[in-house]
Formats: C-alpha cells, sequence, structure tokens
C-alpha cells in the first residue's frame, strides 16, 4: 500500500541526527493514536515502525464505546464506525444448548454503540489515513529501532533503515512496540506475570453466511468437545473463530490448513464454502512491568501490560493509555506542567491495567479451569446456568472492557457537596443526546481536547454574573471551555460569546450527572471528571484545574494554608 | 454487617443430616463431588453476603492438613 512508503529521513540526508520532542515506536492502533493525538495537542512527533505494512490478520477486534469516543475525538470515529460491524448481543452456549443471551446496550441515549468489531488491520488504515492529513507526524516506515540509550535529559535512538542507519534524539520516547516489545528488552526490563497452560487457535474465514451479527460463546460444544470455541463476524464477511485447543496441542501441527479446515467445517456444516484467510496460534498471558515510566520513556499498550482476549481489553486498553498520556505529555513537552503531571500516567494507568488483568485472569480461569476443583464448579455452574439466572452471572465467558475509574489520583478533586448520583470524580464522562442552534448533538462532542466546566443551568434564566464568570473559564492559564446545559425547551437564543449552550433534550444528561440547577462538573480533556460541585465558583474551579494539571498537589495546599 | 451464623441453626440436624446422606446414596465419587458442587453454588447464592461466605470458606478450610 503506497500509504506506508518508506522515504529516506533527513538524518540519512543531512548527516546529523534530529532532535524531536517526541518519538514515538511502533504504528500498531496504539502507537499510531498517540501520535494522532499528540498532533492534535499541537506537538510534532516521528513515528516508527519495523515494518511498511498494516497488521496481518484481524488479530485485535472488538473495539468498545469508549475506544468510539476516544476515535472520535481523533477524527477516526466516522471511518472506523462505517467499516464496522455493530453488535451488542451476545449468546453462550453450553454443549447444543442456548445458556442465556445478553444486551450490552443497557439504555438508549448514547452516540456509540456498546462495540464495534472491526479487524485490527482497518482500523490501523483509518488510523493511517487519519496521520496523513496530520502535517505534525513524520511517519517513518521499515525503521526498525535497533539500539536505545535513556539519558537524564533526553532519550536516543539509532534507527535500521533499508537505507542504512542513523541517530535520533527526542525528550520522550512513547514505546507502543507490542507484547514482545523489543525496546523493553533493550531497556533490560521486564513484564512479568502468569502464563495459562494453554493454547487457542484464531481463524479469520471469509463465509457468505448468514449468521446473526452477535457474539457466540460454546462451552464443550458437539463440534469442538471438551474445549471452547467463539463465533464473531467482523467486517466483509470475514468470521472470527477461535477454538481451544489446550496446552498439549502442538502449534505448528494445529497451524496447517489440513488441522484447521476439519474443525471449521465442524462448526459452520460441512457444505458452506468458506475461505481461509489468516490462522494463528497463541497462549494467554497476563502481565505487565512493574511501572510504565522509566524516566524520559513511557511504555503503552501490550508493550506496557498483557492480557489474555475474551475481554476485549487489549487494544481497548491500549487506546485507553494512550488517552490518558498524551494531554499529560503535551503539556510537559511545552513546559505548560511539571514532570508531577507525567507520573499520574502510572498512578492512574497501572490500576487500570491491573483491572484488566484481574477480569482476563478470571475469565480464563472459568474458560480454561486448571484444576479439578476448578472444572468441577465451572461445569456445575453451566449445569445451573440452563434453569437458575442466578447461575448465568457466574458464567464467565469474558467481561468486556469497560473503562477505568481513576479513584486514586492526585489530579481529581474529591466532593465537598453531596452527591447521591453521577458520576465520581475520576470517571469517564457520559454521553446524552442535546439540541443546540444546529441541530440533535451529542454531548460527548463538546467534550476532550481540553478542559470543560459543564454547568447544568436547569429552566431558570441564567443570571448575567454566572455567564460572565463561564466566560471568565477562558481566561485561566490553563483555558476551560465552558458549556451550559439547560432544561428541555429552555434553548433560549443565548448569545454569551465562546459559551456553548446546549439543551439536555431528554433530560437524560441531568440524570447521569445526578445535576441540580447550579451542578457544575470539570472535565479532564480525556473526557474523564476531575472535579464537581453544587454551584460553580470560579475560585474553586482554578484550584481544581491546577490541581488536574499536577500543579497543586495536597502538600502544596496544606502548605499554603 | 451479617456474620456466619456459628451456633445451631438447623431445626432438625438430625433429618438435615440424613437427607444428605440420602443425596448421595448410590452415586459414584464423582457425582457426589458434582453434586457437592452444585449445591454450594446453590446455598452460596442463597447467602449472597460475601462476608459470610467468605468466614465459612476460612473455617471450611482451617486444619485440613492435619484432619
Amino acid at each position: 500500500m503506497d500509504l506506508l512508503t518508506y522515504r529516506t529521513p533527513p538524518e540519512l540526508v543531512t548527516g546529523s541526527a534530529g532532535h524531536y520532542p517526541v518519538i514515538v515506536v511502533g504504528a500498531g492502533p496504539v502507537g499510531l493514536c498517540t501520535a494522532i493525538d499528540l498532533a492534535l495537542h499541537g506537538v510534532p512527533c516521528v513515528l516508527l515502525d519495523e515494518a511498511a505494512a498494516l497488521s496481518e490478520g484481524s488479530r485485535a477486534i472488538c473495539f468498545s464505546k469508549r475506544t468510539l469516543e476516544i476515535l472520535d475525538r481523533l477524527g477516526c470515529g466516522a471511518p472506523a464506525r462505517a467499516k464496522g460491524v455493530v453488535w451488542n448481543t451476545g449468546k453462550v452456549f453450553h454443549r447444543d444448548e442456548l445458556l442465556y443471551e445478553f444486551n450490552l446496550l443497557a439504555e438508549p441515549g448514547h452516540k456509540h454503540p456498546a462495540f464495534i468489531n472491526l479487524q485490527q488491520y482497518h482500523l490501523e488504515h483509518v488510523l493511517v489515513e487519519r496521520v496523513q492529513q496530520l502535517d505534525n507526524i513524520d511517519a517513518r516506515w521499515s525503521s526498525r529501532v535497533v539500539a536505545v540509550k535513556s539519558r537524564k535529559d533526553r532519550v536516543s535512538v539509532t534507527v535500521q533503515t533499508p537505507e542504512g542507519r542513523y541517530i535520533a534524539h527526542c525528550d520522550y520516547l512513547v514505546v507502543a512496540d507490542g507484547a514482545r516489545s523489543p525496546v523493553r528488552t533493550m531497556l533490560g526490563l521486564e513484564a512479568r506475570g502468569q502464563v495459562f497452560r494453554d493454547r487457542f487457535l484464531i481463524a479469520d474465514v471469509k463465509v457468505l453466511a448468514d449468521f446473526p451479527t452477535e457474539r457466540r460463546f460454546w462451552f464443550d460444544p458437539p463440534f469442538h468437545p471438551r474445549q471452547s470455541a467463539l463465533l464473531h463476524r467482523q467486517a466483509d464477511d470475514v468470521w472470527r473463530i477461535d477454538f481451544q485447543l489446550g496446552w498439549d496441542a502442538n502449534p505448528d501441527e494445529e497451524r496447517k490448513p489440513e488441522r484447521v479446515i476439519p474443525r471449521i467445517q465442524a462448526m459452520l456444516g460441512a457444505d458452506l464454502p468458506f475461505t481461509l484467510e489468516w490462522v494463528s496460534v497463541y497462549t494467554f498471558q497476563c502481565r505487565r512491568m512493574e511501572k510504565f515510566t522509566h524516566g524520559r520513556v513511557v511504555f503503552t499498550g501490550d508493550a506496557a501490560h498483557q492480557v489474555s482476549p475474551f475481554g476485549a481489553r487489549g487494544a481497548n486498553g491500549g487506546i485507553q493509555d494512550s488517552d490518558n498520556l498524551v494531554w499529560k505529555l503535551a503539556r510537559v513537552v511545552r513546559g505548560k506542567a511539571t514532570t508531577n503531571l507525567l507520573d499520574t500516567y502510572d498512578i492512574e494507568r497501572l490500576p487500570a491495567a491491573d483491572e484488566n488483568i484481574l477480569a482476563s485472569t478470571r475469565s480464563t480461569d472459568f474458560i480454561t479451569p486448571k484444576s479439578n476443583a476448578s472444572r468441577l464448579f465451572r461445569d456445575a455452574t453451566l449445569h445451573l446456568a440452563r434453569r437458575y439466572p442466578f447461575a448465568r452471572a457466574l458464567v464467565n465467558s469474558g467481561r468486556l472492557s469497560m473503562p477505568h475509574t481513576y479513584t486514586k489520583t492526585p489530579l481529581t478533586t474529591a466532593d465537598s457537596d453531596r452527591f447521591s448520583a453521577g458520576l465520581s470524580p475520576g470517571a469517564p464522562a457520559a454521553d446524552a443526546p442535546m439540541q443546540n442552534a444546529a441541530g440533535t448533538v451529542w454531548l460527548i462532542d463538546s467534550l476532550g481536547g481540553r478542559f470543560v466546566g459543564l454547568y447544568f443551568a436547569g429552566g431558570a434564566p441564567v443570571d448575567a454574573s454566572i455567564c460572565t464568570r463561564l466566560h471568565a473559564l477562558r481566561n485561566l492559564a490553563e483555558p476551560v471551555h465552558p458549556v451550559l446545559i439547560c432544561s428541555p425547551g429552555r434553548l433560549y437564543s443565548w448569545t454569551a460569546e465562546g459559551v456553548e449552550a446546549l439543551e439536555d433534550r431528554n433530560g437524560l444528561a441531568a440524570g447521569r450527572y445526578g445535576a441540580a440547577p447550579n451542578t457544575f462538573y470539570l472535565i479532564r480533556p480525556d473526557q474523564h471528571v476531575a472535579a464537581r460541585w453544587r454551584q460553580f465558583d470560579l475560585r474553586s474551579t482554578r484550584d481544581a484545574v491546577r490541581r488536574a494539571t499536577g500543579g497543586l498537589s495536597p502538600e502544596y495546599t496544606a502548605w499554603q494554608n | 454487617m451479617a456474620k456466619l451464623n456459628i451456633d445451631l441453626n438447623l431445626d432438625a440436624p438430625d433429618d438435615f443430616y440424613e437427607a444428605l446422606l440420602d443425596l448421595h446414596r448410590e452415586l459414584t465419587d464423582e457425582q457426589s463431588q458434582r453434586l457437592n458442587a452444585r449445591l454450594i453454588l446453590l446455598l452460596a447464592n442463597h447467602i449472597g453476603d460475601m462476608t459470610v461466605l467468605r468466614d465459612a470458606m476460612r473455617r471450611a478450610r482451617e486444619d485440613l492438613d492435619s484432619d
């Protein structure tokens, strides 16, 4: 593909080493998102990848609502949605019987569905096209990092290209080079954890079948006795099939078409013609690095932590790393924040990785019982689940990715007012359908990329002094974009310049935010809640913004008082 | 907070014990194990309280090696 053409880098023309604010290693979904987000934050970067091709095979296929919100912020949501397959229903089978089905989209009034399925190479294609549109990303293909030197004041990388080697320097190196992370190895660092004694075969199969668009998971199916299997639709009539093989399986043998094809025929039926697009065998692993930030080198995605699949927590978790990192890194690189802010990447994302690893480990323990007792309870659960709904809650065929709430972080301001509902500080912002002069819009689209202040006006006319103070948010050292939310039917032609006005069409926003008139939320650039109050106060907001940018630690506050 | 009741709570201890043994009569060891697993899951759901369940698990595990 000509999108990914190698071009001679300036270093090999001039013979001198370039210096860049940020170099990103690895152009998978996480590295691409990081580069795009940096560019949107006005930070130029170099993106290096050893290949000049998109990922082979489907790999990550399920992208969550939260990821779609992030992709929207990056300008990639619409093409990903257009190409992807929307699904909300999952079915779990035991032997030849349907145990139960679930619907992931519990309530309407969200821009995005719970999940779309999209082959990783399609998502990468969408992201690469976005990279091409942004002139401050220097994407370098066929460029393999072969050495890394991390110093106090900069990081130097040696890059191997088809035309020879060169050295480039950067203020920060973001590592997104995958589970086997060569950069991690070069720096003598490790990701530690658990390897599960089981192997899975995954296959992409092109077939014109009229199976419904839903996730189907089988325990002990007749076509694959004693093991489990998964069938999931992707774009272009390609279906993803996962077969549990057991630990004794020989990966090289199992990958052979003469072994794979009969398995798929047993599942789909012998008469259905299909073509095999890609096959891989993998082992479940759950592990992470002890910390993700090492001086000026920051690890993200699979390079930092690895989970088992069946929860869609790999790529989704990695993209959320990037979402958390970039607004912080951009401020540090541009001298708008101290490295205190960058330190919170580890504080916030290590527990997020642990949450994903815990969910993934539990799923794996259910799908792949490690002992006789484990299998005994697994089978008893499946047996009871046929008749008793309570047991269905114990069946674990993957707990699908949910965004992490940052509960233990110095960046949020603890509630000082009473909230019995709504979004606690650290939670991801909720979406809701809104109305503005242009028509129907989504609240989530007004958030992100910058700090946003959400003022819930209720139904009464808005006091002029509130307008003045909302407007003043724009002039803080770290500007806050003011958004005024009024009750249904109250979208008066509201003309305070620089204050965005939205009408809460169905009252869903007020409900989801637990808002009463005068409630005010401060939302971070990554669309997580930084603080909330029952009234809007400029000074409290300013302090909360300072805290959310790493400039106001609790210690500092205590000292100041 | 609910506590695991370790005082006698069964209406008819002998009846319960007999019923439990009757339940396992003529089963193979493997069938008995499957039955026990189902029984534990049903009872655990009835109890519901995680503190109580953890306390019961801990007490059941106590001195297991020295029996």
